[in-house]
């Protein structure tokens, strides 16, 4: 049908929306009273859906049942691709250099035997676990993060979140504002024909009105020459999505908080050790939090970065080289307001004794505990929030102390 | 004679891909008859099917794919043998410069990219199937200089057979049915070559045969497809005791049980432990497709592998599943699809799919009793729903997907494809790249999920290109007419009547709550 696009310039008046009086627009332009010690926190959460191993990202290579139970896909201190050793017990898989240099420079550390709540092993509850923030699966109507935004003074540091991707996760959804992106290559509608839809909507259909003004808020400020989609390599597309994401927030006026997700963590067949499937993925990973610290610049100073995922996988590789859904797993922090060098856990050992349905990594800490300790140092969100709002019924979780410098 | 405009856009989009543009005459014709209109296409019993010049078995389309797989393969060592030397490394990416990005307003920065954005050149990135899913695979892209090879090819036969008959059917409620059905029996043509080549041959053969029969024989269908087979690893999976297990020391995948019991029968929470689904792998291991050498049988057919098979009896959902090799897997599936979870799993998501994200509870008890009373009577499922009211009655709020949206638009402005790159690259774009879901859950299925503001925008960028190219050479308010008549909202028609320019008012009509809600 439509088998060309016409050659027409693209710069358009959308983007003069973004200043002056066409505010209106966008009802929740985030605003800025800057604590008086110059902290301008940034919070980006990263969701790894599909299952991160985390025996597999950080090796417990001191643990004497560890190497048999992970076979031929375990890393080890020595050989021809190393882990990279956190301590003298915890081994960083060798694809993540970024974050060894980070670690080393005290600006990120490991949660190890962590987990949400949910206990059962289907992807999507534990998605909608991790991401709703609620003590278990079924209520999946708002995210942790959204009511985090939420629980924030209006008008001061943060209001508006940012979505990044076509959807926005749960983990954002809910009633506090937020805003989206994704990185495309697409000629965009004029402004006249976008604000005659705005105004049909907002007589017609609000949701949509609401959804479309937030939608035309940001479509350029994140998208230059070097953002444009490159098929087919994943990698790519993981540091793509984090440098615009990083190029929103670094702006004064830009979001102050972030989520988004990367796919293709079901690693049940031939998941490779050192090299391999999973050995490429976190590469890629560690090349977007690479970005995320170039992009913020010296905004990278008061930001936390933390990668989360739905659960972790089974102990012991299954018969195809792989692993299949199983329990406790790893949380990452990254960014320039972690204190971090540490690898942070109460460590349950391998033995098949100590594994979870004998099967699983055993967690012993809440992960619950690890973001509200997060949201806690960023933001001051008291307990009594964190334990009623964001994460619902969660006081026994207490907040992790001491994760934020 | 009466006419219900408004039932018959219940009839055309609630449940069709909307009406056709041109001398259809699809919204009259719903309107004298909106029950009987839906209906009509559930009484050919073979017009789901889907056969079109170019379209080829399973088994055919695997050893196609095997042959390049083994021509590539060839071509790489000949050329490794002409200049054994390294290939180059790519050139480390260029990072930003942080004194640019420091202390920058968000206008600022847009600004700068507006810049950055007149010196881009449209044509080149716009026909790039770029990814909107971050860290989702991209569909294979092919410079234009190159020629597709066989398996791009095939995807795109396989997709353009689908698109042209939902452009050309009546009402499509029946094509809606096997977008439904594919999309919770999914796989993703992501997971690799095989099942790229596969993914039209598994909607035809697994799904289109059986979306008006029988939910167990679907079952059945679905899970020995080798598309399946191979999406979820089963292939690989060996029983640990089984000869070729203990042989080659490797052993069970669950992924594919697990997904069959979460995903595509009970759902989750619906009754089963993890030692279900660790029985379910065992029993289906041997599950499996022929391979090139064809040692099991006609290369890329459906092969049940018994050195691969667990022996032994098998413990599930409380029944004992006695070692009958592949009769075992086969007694066991049917017993899943006759299940209470499962009867009340699929009233739900087919409720939800059709009529509004939280479905009223009385048509999913009605659907689920018609389930049980028909042991999984498809057409007896469909029949229901459109018999029921609820379905006429609920107030439309659900969003059409990228798929339907871009299908109604076609139909619309009667645009029968001839090659379906615009919907594969609008489908990539807008997020439900086409036979890829992300995971084996498939793409979402509530408003939610399709009115991001994102999506939105790019919808309306979209429905603007198509505005700029078509609009010229049509009336927007004849197609208003086709489209929806006097069930049109006077804003809607405002707005369409006062656009500057043809291009324009197609633009919103397009994007219009009339076209945009079902």
């Amino acid at each position: 049908m439509i088998d060309c696009v016409e050659n027409r310039l693209l710069t358009s008046r959308r983007g003069l929306l973004l200043g002056g009086a066409s505010f209106a627009a966008w009802a929740y332009l985030p605003k800025f009273a800057r604590a008086a010690d110059g902290h301008d926190p940034r919070l980006v959460v990263v969701i790894l859906r599909g299952a991160l191993d985390g025996l597999a990202t950080v090796a417990p290579i001191g643990d004497p049942d560890y190497a048999g139970l992970h076979g031929s896909i375990a890393l080890a201190s020595n050989g021809a691709h190393p882990a990279l050793m956190l301590d003298s017990f915890f081994g960083l898989h060798p694809s993540m250099p970024e974050f060894a240099r980070m670690y080393r420079a005290q600006h990120a550390a490991v949660i190890h035997a962590v987990s949400t709540p949910y206990r059962d092993r289907s992807h999507f509850d534990g998605q909608d676990v991790l991401e709703s923030g609620y003590g278990g699966p079924g209520r999946v109507q708002s995210g942790w993060l959204n009511r985090a935004l939420e629980a924030l003074p209006r008008g001061e540091r943060v209001s508006s979140g940012l979505a990044v991707g076509p959807t926005t996760p749960l983990v954002l959804r809910g009633s506090a504002p937020t805003v989206g992106w994704a990185p495309v290559a697409l000629p965009q509608a004029d402004d006249d024909t976008a604000m005659r839809l705005v105004d049909l909507y907002r007589h017609r259909d609000p949701a949509l009105a609401s959804a479309l003004s937030q939608g035309l808020q940001l479509e350029k400020a994140a998208s230059g020459d070097d953002m444009k989609p490159k098929p087919g390599n994943q990698v790519a597309q993981m540091r793509q999505v984090a440098r615009g994401a990083a190029k929103l927030m670094a702006a004064d006026d830009g979001p102050r908080i972030a989520a988004l997700a990367f796919d293709g963590w079901d690693t049940h067949a031939n998941e490779g050790g050192p090299v391999g499937r999973l050995a490429f993925l976190l590469g890629g990973l560690d090349g977007a939090l690479a970005e995320f610290e170039s992009g913020l610049g010296d905004r990278w100073r008061d930001t936390v970065v933390v990668v989360a995922t739905e659960f972790g996988r089974t102990a012991r590789i299954n018969g195809t080289d792989g692993t299949d859904h199983g329990t406790g797993t790893i949380a990452l922090l990254a960014g320039g307001a972690v204190k971090g060098g540490r690898v942070i856990s109460d460590w349950p050992g391998l033995k098949p004794a100590n594994l979870y349905e004998g099967r699983d990594l055993k967690p012993t800490t809440d992960l619950r505990s690890v973001i509200k300790g997060v949201l806690q140092g960023q933001f001051g969100l008291s307990d009594q929030v964190l334990a009623q709002t964001v994460f619902p019924d969660s006081a026994s979780a207490r907040p992790m102390k001491g994760l934020v410098a | 004679m009466a006419r219900d405009s408004q039932a018959a856009l219940v009839a055309l989009n609630r449940f069709g891909f909307g009406a056709r543009g041109g001398a259809s005459g699809d919204l009259i014709n719903a309107a004298s008859d909106p029950r009987g209109f839906v209906k009509a296409e559930l009484a050919r019993p073979f017009g789901v099917l889907l056969e079109a010049p170019g379209l080829q078995s399973t088994p055919q389309l695997g050893q196609a794919a095997f042959a390049y797989q083994d021509q590539v393969k060839q071509a790489r060592e000949a050329a490794k043998a002409a200049a054994p030397t390294e290939a180059p490394q790519p050139p480390a990416e260029q990072k930003p410069d942080n004194q640019l990005r420091r202390n920058l307003s968000l206008n600022t920065v847009v600004t700068e990219i507006a810049g950055q954005m007149a010196e881009a050149k449209p044509a080149d990135n716009a026909m790039k199937p770029g990814t909107m899913q971050p860290g989702a695979a991209a569909p294979a892209a092919a410079k234009p200089a190159q020629p597709l090879n066989v398996i791009q090819k095939t995807f795109r036969t396989e997709a353009l057979a689908r698109l042209q008959r939902a452009m050309l059917v009546d009402c499509g409620f029946t094509e809606r049915l096997v977008v439904f059905w594919s999309n919770h029996f999914c796989i993703s043509a992501s997971k690799g070559e095989l099942a790229r080549m596969w993914a039209g041959a598994f909607e035809r053969e697994a799904i289109r045969s059986h979306v008006l029969g029988c939910f167990a024989d679907m079952l059945k269908a679905v899970e020995q497809h080798p598309a399946m087979l191979f999406f979820l690893d089963n292939q690989q999976s060996l029983g640990p005791d089984s000869r070729a297990g203990q042989n080659r020391k490797r052993g069970l995948n669950e992924n594919l049980a697990r997904e069959i019991m979460e995903l595509h029968t009970l759902g989750v929470g619906g009754g089963y432990t993890q030692g279900d689904v660790t029985s379910l792998a065992r029993i289906i291991t041997g599950w499996t497709f022929a391979g090139r050498k064809g040692q099991l049988g006609v290369p890329g057919s459906f092969a049940f592998n018994a050195n691969a098979h667990q022996p032994g009896p098998q413990m599930l959902l409380g029944k004992t599943y006695e070692p009958t090799g592949l009769a075992q897997g086969e007694a066991a599936l049917a017993d899943i699809a006759r299940h209470p979870s499962t009867a009340n799993f699929i009233a739900t998501k087919f409720a939800r799919h059709f009529v509004a994200d939280d479905p009223p509870p009385a048509l999913v008890a009605r659907l689920r009793d018609v389930f049980v009373r028909t042991d999984g009577d498809l057409k007896a499922l469909a029949t229901a729903l459109v018999d029921s009211d609820e379905a006429w009655k609920a107030p439309l709020t659900k969003m059409r997907s990228p798929y339907d949206f871009l299908v109604a638009s076609g139909r619309l402005l009667a645009r029968v494809p001839e090659d379906p790159g615009f919907y594969l690259n609008s489908l990539n774009l807008l997020g439900q790249p086409l036979w890829t879901p992300a995971g084996p859950n498939g793409f979402p299925d509530t408003a939610a999920a399709w009115a991001a503001p994102e999506g939105i925008k790019l919808r309306l960028d979209i429905a603007s290109q198509m505005g700029a190219r078509l609009g010229p050479n049509i009336d927007p308010l004849d197609l208003l007419e086709f489209a929806a008549a006097d069930a049109a909202s006077a804003e809607t028609r405002k707005t369409i009547e006062r656009a500057e320019s043809r291009q324009q008012a197609l633009a919103l009509l397009l994007m219009s709550p009339e076209l945009q809600r079902r």
